[in-house]
């Protein structure tokens, strides 16, 4: 991990103030700003410290699981007919996605820095639940934040979270998705911020998070570059992963962004159509402006009032994301596409019928655009996917979705 | 003179402490506002704060979140913000209005249209609650090119770093927020009160005001006694939303607001700031 923030150009962006560009930054009240510089310090310490990088990487072995493989799908490459493509087994961490990653770090980190009480927000639950796990281990009070919407949507991972001894509060306000969840972690922590950590669960929200999620997570770029590189003598051609607040996307992507031969794509919900209103693709179909504490593209109307998003997968439906990827749109780096509900059932179903891989619908939407690139694409060239989820969380809604009942 | 530097004058040389009450644009619904805010200054507000609704309003407690939502439900946007300014100042020339929101609605009209707009109704001050002083150096441009004042929340956990830089940047008055937490939460704590004021003093010549968890008329006596201004925001917004019409509003502001008055004012005639002041 030491070695490796080197490695990358970690340092240069954000800059000292939280901006890529003119991204980022902080927009909160005044009342949560000396809690993001404690965190801002807390996190720059510990990131230098060989004691806590030890535990880290102990914790992402033994724990997570990691490495995790570079897995080449034969029979979908086959289907395809274009361009190798390989998944990062993110699928495969301990509560079946990359989200783990995160909460590990900020885990050991709210412990470092003293806190008692852990608080996430949640969408699809695989944050709430990575959460919960670490809490559990760690021995703190963890209370998961989620909105009504996906507390119907994500009953499995409620359950989950519940087994693991965190108090889940369902919010009712707003569109009672992930964007509310998140202003009531928010409230939360500036209330309790004495005693109260608050591990967001991707790369948005005010510095530092936006460049800790991503530091945290970015290990799963750096062992997909040093694997392609041991596997196949050669770094891929392209990087696919799905993009709610961009937390897999960027840490696939980060590692990489030197790489100019490397093409980066991220893949946002386009629900029931970019045309209509009914999406989560702030990238593709948003403007810029300020929400949860940071300058990004999102999802507004013409008065500036946060919009109502649409997508089958809970982890995507999101009006915002993280300010680096508009960043890296904005210089060109990455590219940013929309894949629709309908889209990613179908890869939902060619993934767990070609390869007996069962993806989260989130990760459907990555695999989906990653099976059209394929096509097009020779066939010495490497589409690498990130497959940031298992589907297991995801079978209820699959189910009512073809209209079966249990 | 910014009518906010000219009443807290005017308060100064009376010894008064302004009562400063905060209500969102269109709650209960847009058609009460306008007398709600003349019928907190019949029972004596100084001063007005005038919410703009926002979707996703993060720095505040669920009574100001339930308002925001129901205006916005009645559509409560910028232009009807805008004309309730305008339709106020038709019998108030005097008393200051500061209105109040969140970043992206602002950033969407465009800064310098905003600042131009909210001077031509009438404005006097804008706070921003989701941009401090790192972020505000183009709003305060814009809002200084019409003489409008921007006015920062300074917390209890705020550094002497980013008081003196905040103090650089603010004008009107000091929002000194009493409490950790969303607006309306209930813990406020009076006995940290007075050094804490004191510390925005050293930094600042503006008045200073206190708020966030004020809802009894006791408790805004005693914080009168320290602070220049008191702000009553969540517990006259939970009274409001509790009215059926027009006059029922009037009426329960009248009637809090008034009652806040009197015990402030018993609290500054005989309490220690008077002489302070
Ligand atoms: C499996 C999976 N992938 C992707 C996401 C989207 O989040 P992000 O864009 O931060 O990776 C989620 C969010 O819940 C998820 O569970």
């Amino acid at each position: 991990m030491l070695e490796a923030a080197q490695r990358t150009h970690s340092e240069s962006v954000p800059d000292a103030s939280g901006h890529f560009g003119t991204f980022g930054g902080r927009f909160v009240s005044e009342t949560l700003m000396p809690a993001l510089e404690e965190l801002d310090r807390a996190w720059k310490h510990y990131l230098k410290d060989a004691d806590f990088l030890a535990e880290l990487d102990r914790d992402l072995a033994h724990f997570v699981g990691r490495p995790s493989p570079l897995y080449f799908a034969e029979n979908l490459t086959r289907q395809m007919g274009g361009a190798r493509i390989v998944f990062k087994r993110e699928d495969l961490n301990h509560t079946g996605a990359h989200k783990i990653n995160n909460t590990v770090g900020q885990g050991l980190l709210a412990r470092a820095m003293g806190k008692k009480r852990v608080i996430a927000e949640t969408g699809a639950g695989q944050h709430g639940v990575a959460s919960a796990t670490v809490a559990a281990r760690l021995g703190m009070e963890c209370v998961v934040y989620m909105g009504a919407e996906d507390v119907r949507r994500q009953a499995v991972n409620v359950f989950r979270m519940k087994l693991l001894g965190a108090e889940v509060v369902s919010v009712e306000a707003g569109s009672r998705t992930l964007k509310d969840a998140l202003n009531e972690a928010m409230r939360d922590w500036v209330t309790n911020v004495d005693d109260t950590f608050y591990i967001l669960g991707t790369v948005a929200g005010p510095h530092p998070y936006p460049a800790m999620v991503r530091d945290f997570n970015a290990i799963v770029g750096r062992e997909a570059r040093a694997q392609s590189l041991a596997e196949y003598g050669r770094l891929p051609d392209a990087l696919v992963a799905c993009v709610g607040g961009g937390s897999n996307a960027i840490g696939l992507f980060h590692p990489f962004i030197d790489d100019e031969q490397v093409a980066m794509y991220g893949v946002e919900a386009a629900g029931r159509g970019l045309a209509g209103l009914e999406h989560a693709a702030s990238l593709c179909a948003g403007r810029v402006g300020v929400l949860h504490g940071s300058r990004t593209y999102l999802l507004d109307d013409d008065a500036g009032q946060i919009r109502h998003t649409h997508s089958v997968s809970a982890g995507l439906d999101y009006p915002g994301v993280g300010p680096e990827h508009a960043w890296l749109k904005d210089i060109g780096r990455a590219r940013y596409v929309g894949i629709d509900d309908e889209q990613a059932m179908k890869a939902f179903h060619a993934l767990t019928r070609s390869e007996g891989i069962m993806p989260a619908l989130e990760t459907a939407h990555a695999v989906a655009y990653g099976m059209q690139l394929a096509a097009q694409r020779r066939s010495d060239e490497i589409v690498l996917i990130n497959l940031s989820g298992r589907g297991d969380k995801d079978i209820n809604t699959v189910a009512e979705i073809e209209g079966i009942q249990f | 003179m910014n009518r906010i530097d000219q009443r807290f004058r005017q308060l100064a040389r009376r010894g008064r402490t302004a009562l400063v009450p905060y209500i969102t644009a269109g709650h209960p619904h847009p058609e009460v506002t306008v007398d709600v805010l003349h019928g907190a200054v019949e029972a004596g507000a100084d001063l007005v704060e005038l919410g703009m609704p926002f979707s996703d309003v993060m720095a505040d407690g669920p009574v100001i979140q339930n308002a925001c939502a129901q205006a916005l439900q009645h559509g409560t946007d910028l232009d009807r913000v805008l004309e309730m300014v305008r339709r106020f100042r038709e019998r108030d020339a005097d008393t200051p209005l500061i209105l109040m929101g969140y970043t992206n609605p602002i950033e969407r009209r465009g800064v310098e249209r905003f600042a131009a707009e909210s001077a031509e109704a009438g404005v006097d001050a804008l706070l921003v609650v989701d941009c401090p002083a790192d972020e505000a150096e183009d709003l305060k441009a814009a809002l200084q090119q019409r003489g409008l004042h921007q006015i920062f929340l300074v917390a209890p956990t705020t550094t002497d770093h980013r008081l003196q830089r905040m103090a650089g940047l603010a004008g009107g008055f000091v929002y000194y927020v009493s409490i950790k937490g969303v607006t309306g939460s209930s813990s406020l704590d009076l006995s940290s009160l007075a050094p804490a004021v004191k510390r925005v003093r050293a930094v600042t010549e503006l008045p200073v005001a206190v708020g966030f968890g004020i809802r009894e008329p006791e408790q805004a006596a005693a914080v009168a006694r320290v602070a220049d201004a008191v702000v009553i925001g969540s517990a006259l917004v939970d009274r409001l939303d509790r009215c059926a019409n027009v006059e029922e509003a009037v009426a329960v502001t009248r009637e809090y607001l008034g009652r806040v008055r009197g015990a402030m004012d018993a609290a500054t005639e005989t309490g220690p700031a008077a002489v302070e002041a």
